[in-house]
Order: structure tokens, then C-alpha cells, then sequence
């Protein structure tokens, strides 16, 4: 089987070069070469698909003769996470990576429309090239086929915080969605190869790009799920290189996803758009350079390996060829129209772009600070959390009154009756929320101004939706509730969106929840409790029921046990273990982990982190949380992620897409007439 | 038996009996029995202190880069990651330093003074470290001033069309604009 893995590798390597190359060079006119790169993406997935099964048979059969299968995985692993172990490591990701691009490429070119197949060699040749370039680097940097000289009884094991559910899915949607960004990035590159530079592309790609920006918000949001349940330091977000490298991508997609509508609507920003896709699949790159390179220390990258070059060398000559080809057809990128107020929707959209890629450069900046202080200056240091927060959380209050601002805006030109008329509820909903939080005695400055924004921006969704339903109700005499939800079906698009805009609220709404974070350690033995005061004005009580100690499937467990008191009444008992893992000899293979603990309300989670035993005694040591609001950061997640799918549902009304010619519609028609 | 034997041995049962509820009394409340493996719960962990609590010290902490290379601060990193060495070793420093009475600033200080600025969880804002807070923000503010312009630009030049559009005789014959505006006024609102 590894053999078979390996050869499969060779095929798809050239076939992917076969496929690169037919697609460049048949091009608009050779039928016969278009024909075969079409082909070579079937070929590709198809070989690709018998390197992946080959690899699972290898981990299901233990076979530790191959590197890979010794190093992530081991005879005691459960079924569930050996399925995972494909891409718990570098090179089984490298192959899961190509091989997901792969059905991407040969689906692309199976689901799309006659009308946009003119772009389809081109796309089938730049899938190839980005394939190809990837099973480059497993067959000269990390073979995920590799053998070992000798064969070991057991194999190391998985990571002990790879082996959480949340890992089992946090990786494949965060990959399926850099990965997916290279379908846009493709039809990009195709559109400027072809010179067909209308907006007809940007039709055939919504879909993808938005299962791209889907994908990236599920891996975000699971990422973080699995950094808070897992990693134990009581939060789900902390600026970590590699985080900062996948939301890089997501909010530059964000750009995208509101600009693009300028284009279909007025024919603007052709240049802009374009260079946030070409953008946005260079930064899916760079994510995973500095994932995979080592060149910036993150507790979530690979191991530092030579990997790192490769992708280096690809990013930089992607983006120079990127470029070039387009800075050279920049003259055939001309607007068909101009902007006719300053107050307007397309002003506004503008606007929310600007700073939707300012904290993509800031977060970047930040990110890149401590290479290019070395660098210049000779001077290490450390960028931490401090600093992301205090450059982006000002960004992320403007942009999230943008929500709000801007689908209150008119497009083309608003009036100031008519924006009088726009803001009136929106502010009234911000003002209230504002008035409640100082009543209720909030002071922190970031939480009253983010939950005041937040209520603005849901009035903002509220008024739409409620002018929306009655408008149908006055139209078509439908019952409120039934006009809700036709409007919803009808214009999933603009109604999808804003239900992305109420989970975008809650988020925020969470995040600042965590200013109002309290904690505290605490050494008890069984029977001794410890006392925490809550800012919902709370007292729970923490009480040490005994610790045990037993084994599971691939680890010894100590496990230590807390009665849960809400002003002194009973709420429930939370469980918080070591975990030392062991292979099937018995031999501790990792240093022990930490299994968190956590009660989780609408209100407050309650965190309990077993820091260890004293004297091998049942005293232990404990770190107490009380973090306000998380809950709702995973039920945001859920709302965005319905959200994205109602706007990624087919059918619905259609979207009216200026052609290059029908800047103002009736002209066309006199223009026929003559 | 005899009476007296009897009499000495519920004695010393019911001796026997109050020592033992004295004992399961202790251990629940003041001892801890050993568990059957202390290695499998990892490092062994001292009693917490005062000063492991105190929100002072851990206002520094949260300032201050643990260099094991977690990437995580020395007060997140001693309460997340139990394995770490060099956390507990860092509090220490920063719990003697504040002993000895020095105040935040100067413990800060100290550690950079030993390890260099990498010691901080934020550079600090001076030299060249300016660029890194304000240059986002300074970009920022230039693209919507240019932004701004170039609306400006785009809407006085559109006016200035229109205006012209409007002083010099239309381009058309009286039929065509009137079937112009036919056109224009069954379009949908």
C-alpha cells in the first residue's frame, strides 16, 4: 500500500504538470489541449484520492514502517482520531491539502455553467499548477510515504490536544476553506489571461467564494471552541501567529464579499475586486508558510522544517506573476461607472472595505513586527495579546458601526429626509442599550461602547427585516410571520447577509464579555471549598469532592471531582483530569495533559483547571474561572454560519449583474432600435 | 469474662471507636490520603500563597513573555501549562523583585534589563516600536483621506458632466428623447 501511495504520488505529480500546462497553452483556442486539462483534473483527484486511501489503510493497519503512521499515531488511538491522524501531521496535511484542491478542481469543472466555460482551461491549469506544487513538496521535502529503516513496536501517538473532537474538525474546515479560495483565485487569474474582465466572472465564482468564507468562519470558530475546552488558559482567542494567519484571509473575503456587490451593481471596483481575491489567495499561502514554516514561534504550527522554503519561493513567485499579469491589463479594467454621492451605499461599502483591510494589515503587521524588528533593528521582542488588542479593538468598534451604517445607506444617493428617516430607530436601539448597561453599572469603556454599537447595528437589522415583512404584507396580504419568511426566501442574498450581521453583533457582544473575566487559585482538600464572586453579582462556591485514578483506552487518568454551589444552592459537579497517555506497552508518551472542566450557561461559563497534586496527596491545586458570555460566542458562530448558508442556498431571486455595456439600461435598448 | 475485664474491654472499644471518628474527621478535614500513582498527575504542585494570588503580581505577570516559548505570558503560562519550568521559576523572580519592594515599572524593568525587550508581551512604544502601533493607524487615516478625495473627485466630476449635459443642446432628435422618456418612465421604480 505505501508503495501504491507513493506511485500514486509520481501520476498525479505529472499529471498535474500535464494538466498546467495543456490548460495554459490551449488556452481560448486549442479545443483539443482544453479538453485534455479538463481531464488531467480528473486524473489528478483520482490519483490523489489513492494516495489518501492508501495512507488511511497504512494508519488503520498500524503500519509503522512508514514515518508518518509511527510518529502520529499508535496502536491504542481510537478509531475516531485515526481517521484525524491524516492530517495531524505536515505531510499528511500536505496531501489532504492537494488532494481537497484537487475535487475542488475537478468539480469546478464539472458544475459550472456554459456561459462561464470559456475560463474553465485556464482554471483547470492554475488548480494544476497550485496541485502540483504541493505534491512537489511531499515528494522532495515530506513525503507523508516515507519508510523508517526500522520498524518500531508501537508508534508515538497523537498529540494529547489533537485528541478532542473539536481538533477531529477544526483542521479540514480551516483547510477546505484556504483551499477553496484558489477556485476565485483561478477564475481571477482566468478572467485576466482571457481579458473577459466584465463582471460575468464574479457570477461564476459567488458560490465559491462564499463556501470559501464559510469554510474559513466554521475553522475559525471551531478553532477557537477547541482552544478554549483544550489548551485550558480560559480564553479562545489569543493572537497567535497561526490564528492571525487564518483570519488574514477571512477578512480580506469579508472585503470581497461586500465590494463585489458594487461591481455587480454599478460595474465599479473591477481592479479592487480583483486584487482582494489575488490578495486573499496569497494570504491562504502565507498562512501556511508561517504554519509550516517554523519562521514564527505559535503552539498551533508543525514542526520547523524545510517545507517552510518551498512555500516561501511559491508565494513569492505566485505573487509576482499575480501581479504582473495584472498590473498589464490594468487598462482594460476601467470602471463603467462613477460614484455619485459621497452618501451613498457604494461610499459606505467602500469604507467598510477600508477598514475591513486595515486590520488585515494591522493583524499582519503585528504578526510579521518581530522578524522585521530583528531584522532591521537587531532588537527580539514579543507582540502579544497587549498589543492586538489595543491597535485592533478601536478598528473592530468602527467596523462593526459600519454593519450598521451601511445597509442603512441608499445606493446611488441618499437624502437627508431620507437618512433622517434611515437612522432614527437604529440610533434610538444603540442609545437605549447604552442608557440600560450605565444603569446597570457597566464602566468598561470597550463593553459599553461594543454592546452599544451592537444594538445599534441589530436595530438597523431589525428595521429592515420589519420594513421588508410589511411591505409584503401591504403587497401580497401575507401574515407577518409568513412575510418573514418569504422575505428571507425571496432575497436570501440581502436577508442572508444580515443574519451574518446579528451573529458579527453577538460576537461582539461576547468578546467584550470577557472584560468582566474574574479568577482565582486555590489549594483545597477534599472537603474544603473556595469562594468566587461572579460580576453577575454571584457567589459560587467550589467544592473538592476527592480525586481518582483509573485508566481508559490510551491513558492513565487522574480525575478530581468539584461540587458546584450558586449562592450556597446546588447547580451541578464539574470534572477536571490529568491525562498522561501511554502506547500499548504502557509507556507514557506524552507529558500529561490537562482536561478543563466547564459548566457552561447564558451568562457565565464556569472554567475549573486541575493544576496538579500536592505531595501525591488528594490536596490539589485548582484555578477557579468566571467567563461571562462565552456561550454566545459559539451561538454567533451557529447564526453566521446559518446565515452564510441562506445566502449560499440556490434559488431565490436573481442577482442582476451589469454587463459591460448596460450602464444605464434603457440606453442599450434604444441602441437596438436604430 | 469477668466484670472487670468487661468492663476494661468496652472501654477500649468504645475508646478504640472515638479515635477512629477523631481520625476520619482529621483526614476529611485537615489531611489528604495518597493517590495510587502520583506520577500520572504530573508535576507536582506547591500549595498556593498569597502572593500567587495577588492581583498585583499578576497585573506584571500578564506583561511579562514566559521563555519557554509558548508564546503565552508568565502568569497565563503558570496557570495553563503545569509542565512548564520556566513559569514558576519567572514568578519567583517577579515575587522577589516585588519583596524587595521595587514597583511595577521597575520589575518590568529588571526583566527587560535581563532578557532583553522580548521579556515584554507588547514592545515598548519608543524608536523604531512606534511604527508598529501607529503605522496601521496612519495608513489607515491616509487611505480614507485619500478615499475621500477621490469620491469627491468622481462626484464633482460627474456633477460637472451633467451640468454640461445640460447647458449644450442635447444630441438627439425631439422623437428620440421623447421615446427616452417613455422608456425612462416604464422602468421599474
Amino acid at each position: 500500500m505505501p508503495l501504491l501511495g507513493h506511485l500514486s504520488l509520481w501520476v498525479a505529480f505529472l499529471v498535474g504538470l500535464w494538466g498546467g500546462i495543456t490548460g495554459f497553452a490551449g488556452g481560448a483556442h486549442r479545443r483539443d489541449l482544453q479538453q485534455s486539462a479538463r481531464h488531467a483534473t480528473f486524473a489528478l483527484f483520482g490519483a490523489l484520492l489513492v494516495a489518501v486511501i492508501s495512507l488511511e489503510i497504512a494508519i488503520f493497519r498500524h503500519d509503522f514502517s512508514l514515518e508518518y503512521v509511527a510518529a502520529y499515531t499508535s496502536r491504542n488511538l481510537p478509531t475516531f482520531y485515526l481517521w484525524s491522524a491524516l492530517y495531524a501531521g505536515q505531510k499528511g496535511s500536505l496531501l489532504f491539502w492537494a488532494t481537497v484542491l484537487s475535487l475542488f478542481a475537478m468539480l469546478v469543472q464539472l458544475m459550472t455553467s456554459g456561459r462561464h466555460r470559456v475560463y474553465l482551461p485556464y482554471v483547470a491549469a492554475v488548480t494544476c499548477a497550485v496541485a502540483t506544487f504541493f505534491i512537489t513538496v511531499m515528494l522532495f521535502a515530506a513525503n507523508p510515504f516515507e519508510r523508517l529503516a526500522f520498524v518500531p513496536l508501537d508508534g508515538r501517538g497523537m498529540n494529547p490536544q489533537l485528541q478532542n473532537p473539536g481538533m477531529v474538525f477544526h483542521p479540514p474546515m480551516l483547510y477546505l476553506g484556504y483551499i477553496s479560495i484558489t477556485i476565485p483565485f483561478a477564475f481571477a487569474i482566468a478572467a485576466l489571461l482571457s481579458k473577459r474582465l466584465d463582471s460575468d466572472w464574479l457570477v461564476a465564482i459567488r458560490k465559491w467564494t462564499l463556501v470559501s468564507w464559510l469554510f474559513l468562519s466554521i475553522g475559525l470558530i471551531l478553532g477557537m471552541w477547541w482552544a478554549y475546552v483544550e489548551l485550558g488558559w480560559g480564553g479562545y482567542w489569543a493572537w497567535d501567529p497561526v490564528e492571525n494567519a487564518a483570519l488574514l484571509p477571512w477578512l480580506v473575503m469579508t472585503a470581497f464579499l461586500h465590494s463585489v456587490m458594487i461591481q455587480e451593481k454599478r460595474g465599479m471596483l473591477k481592479k479592487w475586486n480583483l486584487a482582494l481575491i489575488i490578495g486573499a489567495w496569497l494570504l491562504s499561502i502565507f498562512g501556511t508558510f508561517i504554519t509550516r514554516s517554523g519562521v514564527i514561534a505559535s503552539v498551533h504550527s508543525f514542526t520547523q522544517s524545510s517545507v517552510g522554503y518551498f512555500f516561501l519561493a511559491f508565494l513569492v513567485l505566485a505573487a509576482a506573476l499575480s501581479f504582473a499579469l495584472y498590473a498589464s491589463r490594468l487598462p482594460l479594467l476601467e470602471a463603467e461607472a462613477t460614484l455619485e454621492s459621497m452618501v451613498s451605499r457604494e461610499a459606505s461599502f467602500l469604507f467598510n472595505n477600508l477598514l475591513l483591510i486595515g486590520i488585515a494589515f494591522s493583524v499582519l503587521w503585528g504578526t510579521l513586527f518581530p522578524i522585521l524588528s530583528e531584522a532591521i533593528k537587531g532588537t527580539k521582542i514579543t507582540v502579544g495579546p497587549p498589543f492586538f488588542n489595543q491597535v485592533n479593538v478601536p478598528l473592530g468598534l468602527a467596523l462593526l458601526a459600519m454593519t450598521g451604517i451601511g445597509p442603512l445607506i441608499a445606493w446611488r444617493r441618499a437624502s437627508i429626509p431620507n437618512l433622517k428617516r434611515q437612522f432614527a430607530v437604529p440610533l434610538t436601539s444603540g442609545v437605549f442599550v447604552l442608557l440600560i448597561l450605565l444603569v446597570a453599572g457597566v464602566r468598561d469603556v470597550g463593553a459599553l461602547m461594543a454592546v452599544s454599537i451592537g444594538g445599534f447595528v441589530f436595530g438597523t437589522v431589525a428595521q429592515e427585516f420589519a420594513r421588508g415583512a410589511r411591505a409584503r404584507h401591504r403587497q401580497y396580504g401575507e401574515p407577518t410571520p409568513y412575510a418573514f419568511v418569504q422575505l428571507l426566501a425571496r432575497n436570501r442574498r440581502r436577508y442572508g447577509g444580515y443574519i451574518v450581521h446579528v451573529a458579527i453583533v453577538l460576537l461582539f457582544v461576547a468578546f467584550a464579555g470577557m472584560a468582566f473575566k474574574t479568577e482565582t487559585e486555590a489549594t483545597l482538600r477534599p472537603g474544603e471549598s473556595a469562594e468566587l464572586k461572579g460580576r453577575d453579582g454571584h457567589v459560587y462556591t467550589f467544592t473538592h469532592l476527592g480525586v481518582s485514578q483509573y485508566n481508559a483506552l490510551n491513558r492513565q487518568v487522574t480525575a478530581a471531582l468539584i461540587d458546584v454551589r450558586r449562592d450556597g444552592k446546588a447547580i451541578g459537579r464539574l470534572r477536571t483530569e490529568k491525562r498522561q497517555h501511554v502506547d500499548a506497552l504502557g509507556n507514557p508518551t506524552f507529558e500529561p495533559s490537562t482536561e478543563v472542566g466547564i459548566m457552561s450557561g447564558l451568562r457565565v461559563d464556569l472554567y475549573v483547571v486541575l493544576a496538579g497534586l500536592v505531595n501525591g496527596t488528594e490536596q490539589a491545586v485548582f484555578r477557579f474561572t468566571i467567563n461571562p458570555l462565552v456561550w454566545w460566542v459559539w451561538f454567533g458562530g451557529f447564526v453566521l454560519v446559518i446565515g452564510g448558508l441562506i445566502v449560499l442556498w440556490p434559488g431565490g431571486a436573481p442577482v442582476a449583474v451589469k454587463g459591460p455595456s448596460s450602464q444605464a439600461g434603457y440606453a442599450v435598448k434604444l441602441e437596438a432600435e436604430r | 469474662m469477668t466484670d472487670g475485664t468487661r468492663r476494661e474491654f468496652l472501654i477500649a472499644v468504645g475508646a478504640a471507636f472515638v479515635s477512629f471518628r477523631q481520625t476520619v474527621q482529621q483526614s476529611d478535614s485537615q489531611t489528604a490520603g495518597r493517590v495510587y500513582d502520583p506520577q500520572r498527575a504530573g508535576r507536582a504542585q506547591a500549595p498556593i500563597t498569597s502572593g500567587d494570588t495577588d492581583a498585583r503580581i499578576q497585573a506584571i505577570e500578564k506583561k511579562l513573555r514566559c521563555s519557554c516559548g509558548c508564546g503565552l505570558d508568565i502568569y497565563t503560562c503558570r496557570t495553563t501549562d503545569f509542565q512548564c519550568t520556566y513559569s514558576p521559576a519567572l514568578h519567583k523572580d517577579v515575587l522577589r523583585l516585588a519583596g524587595q519592594g521595587k514597583t511595577a515599572q521597575q520589575i518590568l524593568d529588571e526583566f527587560v534589563k535581563e532578557y532583553g525587550q522580548v521579556a515584554l508581551m507588547s514592545p515598548p512604544k519608543e524608536g523604531f516600536n512606534l511604527s508598529a502601533y501607529y503605522l496601521p493607524a496612519i495608513l489607515i487615516l491616509a487611505a480614507a483621506v485619500w478615499l475621500l478625495w477621490v469620491l469627491d473627485r468622481w462626484t464633482r466630476d460627474r456633477k460637472a458632466a451633467a451640468k454640461a449635459s445640460s447647458t449644450s443642446p442635447p444630441d438627439a432628435t425631439p422623437e428620440e428623447l421623447e421615446r427616452l422618456r417613455r422608456e425612462l418612465d416604464q422602468l421599474p421604480t
